[in-house]
């Protein structure tokens, strides 16, 4: 029960990642290794807003928006300066480390004594089965509002805009629109996300540390990689849907892994040669370098 | 009206594949012209295109568009006034969007793309009629992906979806090429109504030179970067596609090929 419980709380918080990721990689084509800095960026921000007395869902919203200036800066290293995407991203990435132990004052701060969003949470009268899974609802319930709003903005006419650079550049152009200006957008709002994650994640350990953002992309990645190609045939299940699903499924994977004798020092290789996996059994590479010739 | 004056355009300039495109090249399109542009393959046609919608920058001469100089506005803005059709029927549209949502975008390329719905469901009806009118069966279709249409019919919804706003000059880079001779004619005939009925000033390269007989009202053929036919009014509905060919032949020989 309380392996499932961890699992799910896991998952649904880099359920958060993988929405954004899923803006980044699965609509822009753009490799995003800023969510590396821009997770524990949300940490840092909600370590300090905490400490300042701020309320914690406020710290929700200030992590997102401090996440998205991360991912201007990212745009606009790509867009205005023309360095290509990976390099945007590590150049981002690593200012943010410096950044994070600026805003945090330390590279360690516990929060134990903090207001957290599941403060309220053990007070609430629930029946003793649910009590397990009373952290991992209320993430669920945030993942849910996160996922509503996302969906509504991609129909409105800045989302389709969004959809379109994605799928045709040169129609956006054509529409008479800057096409750096969409990505710029579109990977503000991306590590926003990375960042809201981050600030779950911290009110949730209770503790925000400077080097928890070591493979948030690949993390990301194989969940949406997993989520879109799990239930591909599945019908009219939105991609936002499947790669929340598929967060939750990679997590599993890995604590499966652990669960059958793999050491907690090992989680990061098995996060990476579990990505290794999905991505060659996916073979999402090859198509898409197809999908481009035939274009 | 599009003035182009002393276009100077060298490719790989500095090395010794240096390739001069243009050298002190001047055109001036008058308002309501459609213009035919023929030519040999590396003449120059396309390369004009690109340098007046902005694709490609001049490396010297000016460019105005209604006596403004838009030499340095970027590709983007002229895009306000300017559609742009292209040879690939893909380029013109997104495959992994609707009909629908392909021409919710395109009725407000004159408008802020803001956080208001992306479909204004008042405009269906009127996407609905403008389709129907392509008899293409497409007013049926508004939900499906344009990804699963054919060449012909994504090549009739970019030609739409192009001159949807209000826009002064239509910009056709060999668009009939990439598609069957009936649906060649079929997008041609549409290009005409949509030309007549916008008045708009046309810029057509093609190489079916039939149609750059039949359609539009001047007649422009391009070698190594110079105009070499240049025909308007009477003389262009007098001039006669063996008169292109011949001069065609000509400079195929003396080009060797």
């Amino acid at each position: 029960m309380q392996i499932i419980a961890g699992v799910l709380e896991e998952g649904l918080i880099y359920a958060f990642i993988a929405l954004g990721i899923y803006i980044t990689y699965r609509i822009l084509d753009f490799p995003d290794l800023s969510v590396d800095g821009t997770f524990p960026l949300g940490g840092a921000v909600t370590a300090a807003v905490l400490s300042a007395g701020v309320n914690p869902f406020s710290a929700l919203l200030i992590s997102f928006a401090a996440g998205a200036l991360a991912g201007t800066v990212t745009g606009l290293i790509h867009v205005k300066l023309k360095v290509r995407d990976l390099l945007s991203g590590i150049i981002t990435m690593t200012a943010l480390y410096s950044v994070n132990l600026r805003i945090a004052g330390k590279a360690n701060v516990p929060l134990f004594s903090k207001v957290t969003i599941f403060s309220g949470i053990a007070s609430l009268p629930v029946p003793e089965w649910l009590s397990p899974f009373m952290t991992s609802l209320t993430i669920f319930i945030i993942v849910l509002i996160g996922k509503f709003l996302l969906d509504a903005y991609m129909k409105t006419r800045s989302g389709y805009l969004l959809r379109a650079a994605g799928d045709n550049e040169t129609l956006v152009t054509s529409l008479a629109r800057d096409k750096g200006t969409v990505k710029i957008v579109g990977l503000s709002i991306a590590n926003g996300f990375a960042a809201l994650a981050g600030s779950v994640y911290c009110q949730q350990k209770q503790v925000f540390d400077v080097n928890m953002g070591t493979g948030t992309m690949v993390i990301g990645l194989a969940s949406v990689i997993i989520g879109t190609k799990l239930f591909r045939h599945a019908g009219r299940i939105k991609d936002t849907t499947s790669v929340i699903a598929g967060s939750i499924v990679y997590k599993a994977c890995v604590s499966i892994a652990i669960a059958c004798g793999m050491a907690a020092s090992d989680l990061k290789l098995i996060t990476s040669v579990l990505f290794l996996v999905i991505l060659v059994v996916s073979m999402d590479r090859n198509r898409k370098k197809k999908a481009v010739q035939h274009d | 009206m599009i003035e182009i004056r002393h276009i100077h355009k060298f490719y790989n300039q500095g090395t010794v594949n240096e390739m001069c495109l243009f050298e002190d090249f001047s055109l001036t399109i008058g308002d309501g012209e459609f213009v035919s542009v023929v030519g040999s393959n590396g003449s120059g046609k396309t390369s004009l295109l690109n340098l007046i919608c902005g694709s490609i920058p001049v490396d010297s001469g000016t460019i105005l568009i209604n006596g403004k100089d838009i030499t340095n506005m970027p590709e983007f803005m002229r895009s306000r006034f300017i559609g742009r059709v292209y040879q690939n029927p893909a380029a013109g549209t997104c495959p992994n969007m609707t009909i629908l949502e392909n021409m919710s975008m395109a009725d407000v390329k004159d408008k802020s793309f803001n956080l208001s719905p992306g479909t204004a469901r008042e405009r269906i009806p009127a996407y609905r009629e403008m389709l129907s009118e392509l008899g293409l069966g497409l007013e049926d279709k508004l939900d499906m992906k344009v990804g699963t249409l054919s060449g012909g019919q994504r090549q009739a919804l970019a030609l739409l979806m192009s001159a949807m706003t209000p826009i002064e000059f239509l910009i056709l880079d060999e668009h009939t090429a990439a598609l069957d001779p009936k649906t060649a004619e079929v997008i041609m005939k549409l290009t005409d109504r949509i030309v007549r009925e916008k008045h708009l000033t046309t810029i057509m390269v093609t190489h079916n030179l039939r149609y750059a007989v039949e359609y539009g009202n001047r007649l422009i053929m391009m070698h190594e970067g110079k105009c070499i036919i240049d025909k308007a009014g009477k003389e262009k509905e007098d001039i006669r596609i063996d008169d292109i060919l011949e001069k065609f032949n000509a400079i195929s020989i003396e080009v060797g090929n």
